[in-house]
Order: C-alpha cells, then structure tokens, then sequence
C-alpha cells in the first residue's frame, strides 16, 4: 500500500461568487487562491481579512481562517492577529473605499511593517452602496456623487505606502498574467506588502465613464501612476523584531512593599496641601512624606492637582495622613497648607481663609502677608546652611513642616528618601529642611 | 507591609495577574500610565503591548489578537471611548473576550484631562449601535482595581465578551496605601478553547459557544454581519433573531454571576447611600459621620455596574424610604435607581465640576 500524498488543490470552497457579471473581484480572488495554493501551507494556518463591501465578502469563498471585521479596518484585526500569532499568515483584502476611511491604518501599517500582505481591489469607486466616488476615482470621472465630473484628485496608494517604508507594493490590474506571482512574492517578503489592483466596475462606473481595459492603462500613464513592482525593500518585520528586541528583558517583580518600623504620634487624619509650581517635585516630594508616614504605620492618600502642560503652572498634591484607613475624598480645608510659589498661591488662594485657627501655613517670606485664621510659619531659604534649588524647596519646607509639627519621626523621612535614583539630593533637602525647623 | 500606589498601577498589575498577553492603546490623560506600564511590561512576560496610531487602531488589534488565543486589554478615557464605539459592537458581535478599562475625565469632548468625572456611565452602556448587553465593573478603590481587573478578565472570558472596567481620573492616579495582601496572585481560570466545531452555535440560547481560536484545529470563521453558527452571513429572520436574543440573553440569564456589590446595611435604616466609583469614597465616610451622630443609615456600593445588580438592589430597598445617589454627573445612575426605587424618594446629587462630591453633601442628602 502507498501512502497517499494530499495536496491541496484550491483554497477556494464551493461556493460560488456572487459578484456582477464582469467584474474583477472574482478573477483577483482566483490569482489568490493561486498564489495560497503555491505558498503551500495549511489553510488554518492562514487568515483571510476583509473590509467592507464587496471586497467584504471574500472571505467567505476560501477554506482558510476568516475575519470580516469594520470598514477600513481590516489592517488593524490583520495587525493584531500576526503581532499575537505571528506564525500565521494574514492576507487582508479591501476595495479602495477602504484606503479612505482607513487610511491612516493604511499609512501606519506600512511604516510598522508587521508582516501582513493588503490587496486593494481598487476598482475606482464604491460599488455596493451605489457607484459614489472614492479616493481612487479620477480626476473629471462621473459617479453617482460626483455628476459633473469629480473635482478631487486621486490618491497614489502605492507612492502612499511605498514612502512610508512598506517593504512590497505593486501596481497592476486585473487582467495581469503575472498577478499570482505578484500575490505570491508580496506574502512570502517579510514585512508589509500591497498591491494594488485595478479592476473593471461593470455595474456603475465603465458605462458613464466608457472605461475598458485599455482606458485603464492609459489611464495609469496619464495619471502618472505606473504598474509593476515599485518598491521592493528588505525590511524587519516587526513582530520578529519586537520578539528579538525584547528577548532579553527580565520580569521585575511590582510588587513594592513598604517596611512599618516607625511610630507616629497621630491620633486624628491630618492633612496637608503643598501648593507650588508643577516642575518643583511637589508630587515627588509630598510622596516621599506618604512613605513616611505609611513606615510610620500610618495611611497615605495623596491626591495630585495639576494642568494639562507640563512644567508650567501650578502643581498641588493634597495629602492626608491618617491613623486609620481613609478613603479617598475631598477635604474641605487642609490641617497644613505649605505656599511655595506664586503659582501655588492662586490654586491654593481659596483655602486660605477656610482654614482653623489652629492650622498652619508654611511658607516663605514673600508670602508672609496672606490673610488666614491659620497661624502662619514664615521660613526663610537664605537663612539656609547651603543654597535651595527650586526644585529642592517643596520637600525642604515639607522636611520642616514634619519636624516642626512632629507629624512623623524625621527617620522615617530619611529612610524613605535614602533609596533610588536621586536618594543624595533628596537626604541632603531633608536635612536642610531638619536645619531650618530647629532654627 | 502595605503598598503605595495608584488605581492605574493596580490595574496592569490586575491584567498582568490575570495574564493578559496583549495590549494596545492610545495615549490619553489619564489613562496613560496604564499604557506605559504594560509597554514597560508585558514584552518581559512574553506578551505584546503596542501603541496603535489612533483608538480605532487599537481596540481593533485586540481583537484580532484576541481571536489567536490572546488576553487582551485596551485602556483609554471618554474621547477613547467614542473612538472604539464601533469596534466595541464587533466585539459584541463577534463574541470576542476583551478588557476595555474607561479611566473617566471630565466631558463632553476634550472636557478636563486632567479632571474627574463619572460621565461615561450610560455611554459605556449604550456606546455602540444596535443594541446590546454589556458587562461594566466600577472599582471603588485602589485595590479593587486590582480585584475587579482580575474579575473582568474573567466575566470577559466566561461569556465571550468585551467587559469595561470603569475608573476615573482620581482612582487612576492617586497614590494610595494598601494592605499589600490585596495583591494576591490570582488563579487563572484556564480558558475552554474548543479545536473543533462551529464556533459560534449555542443551545440553549443562553449559552456561551466555547472559544475558538485562528491556528489551532479545522479553520474558523468571525464576522460582524449578522450570522449563523459558521459565521457565515445571512439575512433568515429565525437565525439572525436568534443570534441577537442569544447575544441578550447569555448575560441576561447569568446575572448573579455577575452582580457584584458591598452592601454595608443598618437595622432601623431609612435613608441608604448608593454609590459607584470615586465616589463612594465620600459615600462611605458619610455613612460612618451619619451612624456617628445616631443616625441609622444603609450604604450600598454597586461594582458590578451593567447589568444593573436588581437583586442585590432590591434587596438593599426593603425597609428604606429615601436613597440617596452622589455622582460626578446629573443622574445617569439615579435614573436606573429610580426605575428599581418605586415609591421610595430619590436623591441625586450630582457635581460636573470636577471636584469631588464631599462627605458633607451627602451627610446632608442623608438628613
């Protein structure tokens, strides 16, 4: 007995097309199905995308994996299912209404260069909705929603794609003997490949526009919009190169306990508000006093305020310290308001006047005068032992607010500003800070 | 030991925990951090996380990936939102499991990046055309990020649906200390990936078809047109009614499955705090000032959003005369309440400022 050798004869199935008599769609889907069957893989290792309309229906005429998705969007799902399975292999086929709706798809496909392979059955307008005008229709053609001649000039997809870095894009039409190659080598190229398929609308556009065969040769001349192979380039294949450039990363745990070693004397959550300018480390060092107080056993909330620029503005962080868990939530008046800027003063302008008698403001002199029942702690940088950048002040006046107010032990200030990257300056603006409060 | 860290931190650590192995999303404040922490990563798992060109793009490669076998998860704010309106009903229709975590802002339009706000809660709902079930979970705080990130992957799995997650701009980026047991590793249900048979037949109505997946088996077919079991498109009234009431009805009928609330009640309660979200933050805090005060009063906090938890809030209705519901917009969650409430009095509050609703406003709702 032999073994039999199964080859596979056609990746079409049975069914019939169901497009217009004369129309390219079935004759393009059959140079596909030529091109599948030479590529030789196995039918549910490859994936047949379509658009919408009738190049939308394709998919369902082979024996292959399917997705018929949203208009203009096939390059996206295509894009997503080779990133996740890059073993698999993704033909996406769209009509040139597609190239509109999803052209920035179309342009970011080709600069990514995942390896997809996208057939434009371009046939210069919409065909399932009634002959309208699209971004292929040339310039001075008659469609339904262009009566005296369209006004717009048509987009080159091939010089579109080919700029932006796609690593195969072809012109032709559907009468090309060559096609099946063509289909064949843009699969098997790594990266992303198109072509872009003229074809014969029967339906609506030859008749008004007495297009042919022959017309739509000419027309590419006239056009300046050659056929054949216009680009051809080695390229990464970015699911490859993603896999490759991430080899070697390691997983860090994200996990970042806090030790408790430390007591705090707090009995009652207090609040404090540190309103500078954004670009001034508030958050980063209203954060090192959350670490603080959560080694001190107690629990940190701290709530950022800041516009949408970066680094110009005002930047505020509210932060509540308590001794028991506190949700998130709105304080009316802070406990402690530390004023560091003039930006921070217009943000933090309302509070003042809401806050106890038995608050404190802290701030510098220029501030010295706001009008508060709050008692008013007035710290002068120039008194300093060393020179306080501006991006120091926020965490040495919140050092001194610390030790003043004796809302923590100062050790655990230290041990939560003794690591990463900027341990040093931060240790050396709290022990300024410790400075300043004892004298 | 405790942990210090925000709600978006919680959720890649929720995703991460549950194994999401894609990604992709768009650059928005203030869901951004969720977008470079799963950058950062997901390529050491042996995941992909990708910034597509837009939204469109975005949602759209996750659920192509999701379609491999994939976990996937995209994160945005509203304007996101309204960009994966379409794709979400693709993922409805094509039964495609999918986190989509909504870190709510301020709106309509551009609104306040920077800002918070609760207004995406009936959009979330009603976001796509056609009309639909849809799964949405709200966390309260920092750790049910966390938890109910882990629980959306898992409601999203069970019922081959997108499922939201619905954060907003203050639960996403304030720091905030949590008992470090409440990021416990999670077990990872195995997900049923069927090799064989129609991908998309049920019967019962509502049941889940098991998941298919490209690459492994006889090949598969997914559209976005109404189908039959092969996803293969038709237009026979008996198949495509069928496949919209089955689309209803495999969530209709499994709601306590999904219902998810922490009811805090009171013997002798007639007023009861119904909050979602951020808010609830303040809702809880009034409820505890209010028992202070020799007030008795309920607190219900609903976290399984959509589909609205009827039981569990009808439940929490027996006894009470007046319901009180703070929201950072004017009423898109009352009105479910009102619908449930009967003759009982309810009483919104609603703030589209961007700040918080307090304690007090609710303390004084309460009465």
């Amino acid at each position: 007995m032999t073994a039999a050798i199964e080859t596979i004869a056609t990746f079409r199935n049975r069914l019939p097309y169901p497009f217009c008599p004369g129309c390219g769609h079935g004759s393009v889907l059959d140079r596909l199905d030529q091109a599948l069957v030479r590529l030789g893989r196995d039918p549910s290792r490859v994936v047949i995308v379509s658009d919408i309309g009738c190049s939308g229906l394709s998919d369902q005429y082979f024996a292959t994996n399917a997705f018929h998705g949203l208009h203009g969007r096939s390059i996206t799902y295509a894009t997503g299912i080779k990133l996740a399975d890059p073993s698999l292999e993704v033909v996406v086929v769209m009509g040139d209404g597609g190239t509109g709706i999803g052209g920035t798809h179309l342009i970011n496909a080709a600069r990514r260069n995942v390896g997809i392979t996208v057939v434009v059955m371009n046939n210069l307008n919409f065909g399932m909705t009634g002959g309208q005008h699209s971004t292929t229709t040339p310039e001075g053609a008659i469609t339904s929603t262009t009566p005296g001649g369209n006004l717009e000039h048509p987009l080159d997809i091939c010089a579109t794609v080919g700029v932006n870095g796609a690593a195969f894009v072809y012109r032709g039409t559907s009468f090309d003997d060559e096609l099946a190659d063509r289909m064949l080598e843009a699969i098997e190229r790594p990266g992303f490949a198109l072509l872009d398929v003229w074809e014969l609308f029967t339906a609506y556009f030859v008749k008004p526009n007495r297009f042919s065969r022959k017309a739509m040769e000419s027309l590419m001349a006239d056009a300046d919009l050659p056929p054949g192979v216009l680009f051809r380039r080695d390229v990464a294949e970015y699911a490859a190169a993603y896999r490759a450039a991430h080899a070697d990363d390691e997983v860090r745990s994200l996990a970042t306990p806090i030790p408790i070693g430390f007591a705090a004397p707090l009995d009652q959550p207090v609040t404090l508000v540190v309103a500078g300018s954004a670009g001034g480390k508030v958050r980063s060092a209203a954060r090192l006093v959350g670490e603080a107080a959560i080694r001190s056993g107690l629990w940190a909330v701290q709530r950022d305020d800041y516009p949408v620029t970066v680094q110009t503005g005002h930047s505020v962080a509210q932060l509540v310290l308590s001794p028991r868990e506190m949700p998130l939530a709105t304080v009316a008046a802070p406990d402690v308001l530390l004023l560091l800027s003039a930006d921070g003063l217009r943000k933090a302008q309302p509070l003042l006047p809401a806050m106890r008698r038995d608050g404190v403001v802290v701030t510098i002199p220029e501030f010295a005068g706001v009008e508060t029942p709050a008692r008013v702690v007035v710290l002068d940088p120039a008194a300093a032992s060393t020179r306080i950048g501006r991006d120091d002040l926020a965490l040495v006046l919140l050092a001194a607010s610390v030790a003043k107010l004796e809302l923590l032990p100062v050790d655990a200030l230290r041990a939560a500003a003794g690591t990463g990257a900027y341990a040093e300056a931060n240790l050396a603006a709290i022990e300024t800070g410790l400075g300043l409060a004892r004298d | 030991m405790r942990e210090y860290l925000d709600g978006n931190a919680a959720i890649v650590r929720g995703a991460l925990a549950a194994g999401c192995s894609f990604f992709a999303g768009y650059p928005i404040t203030p869901a951004s951090g969720i977008l470079m922490a799963m950058m950062r990563e997901l390529p050491a798992r042996g995941g992909i996380a990708i910034q597509g060109e837009d939204e469109i793009a975005s949602i759209g490669m996750c659920i192509g990936a999701a379609m491999t076998g994939a976990r996937a998860m995209t994160a945005t704010s509203g304007p996101g939102i309204s960009l994966y309106s379409e794709n979400i009903g693709l993922a409805v229709m094509g039964e495609v499991p999918l986190v989509i975590v909504d870190v709510q802002r301020l709106g309509p339009a551009t609104g306040g990046a920077t800002t918070v706000g609760q207004g995406d809660v009936q959009f979330v709902r009603w976001g796509t055309s056609g009309g639909y079930p849809i799964i949405a979970l709200a966390p309260s705080t920092v750790a049910e990020c966390y938890s109910l990130t882990v629980r959306a992957f898992e409601l999203a799995e069970r019922f081959r649906s997108p499922v939201f997650v619905l954060a907003d701009k203050e639960l996403g980026m304030t720091l905030t200390t949590v008992e470090a047991d409440a990021f416990a590793p999670v077990e990872v249900r195995r997900r049923e990936l069927a090799t064989a048979g129609a991908p998309y037949r049920y019967e019962p109505a509502g049941d889940v078809p098991p998941m298919r997946r490209y690459g492994t088996g006889e090949p598969i077919r997914f559209t976005g047109s109404s189908h039959d079991e092969g996803a293969l498109i038709t237009k026979g009234p008996p198949t495509i009614g069928a496949l919209n009431r089955h689309l209803a009805s495999k969530i209709d009928e499994h709601l306590d499955e999904i219902e998810l609330v922490d009811w805090d009640p009171q013997p002798g309660a007639r007023s009861l705090v119904l909050s979602y979200g951020v808010t609830a933050g303040a809702a809880r805090l009034a409820v505890e000032r209010t028992r202070a005060r020799g007030v008795a009063v309920a607190g219900l906090v609903v976290q399984s959003l959509w589909p609205v938890p009827e039981a569990a809030i009808g439940l929490a209705l027996e006894g009470i005369g007046r319901v009180v519901v703070p929201e950072l917009n004017l009423g898109q969650y009352r009105r479910e309440i009102e619908r449930l409430a009967g003759d009982r009095e309810v009483v919104g509050i609603g703030r589209v400022d961007g700040e918080l609703v307090t304690p007090e406003e609710i303390g004084a709702a309460v009465g």
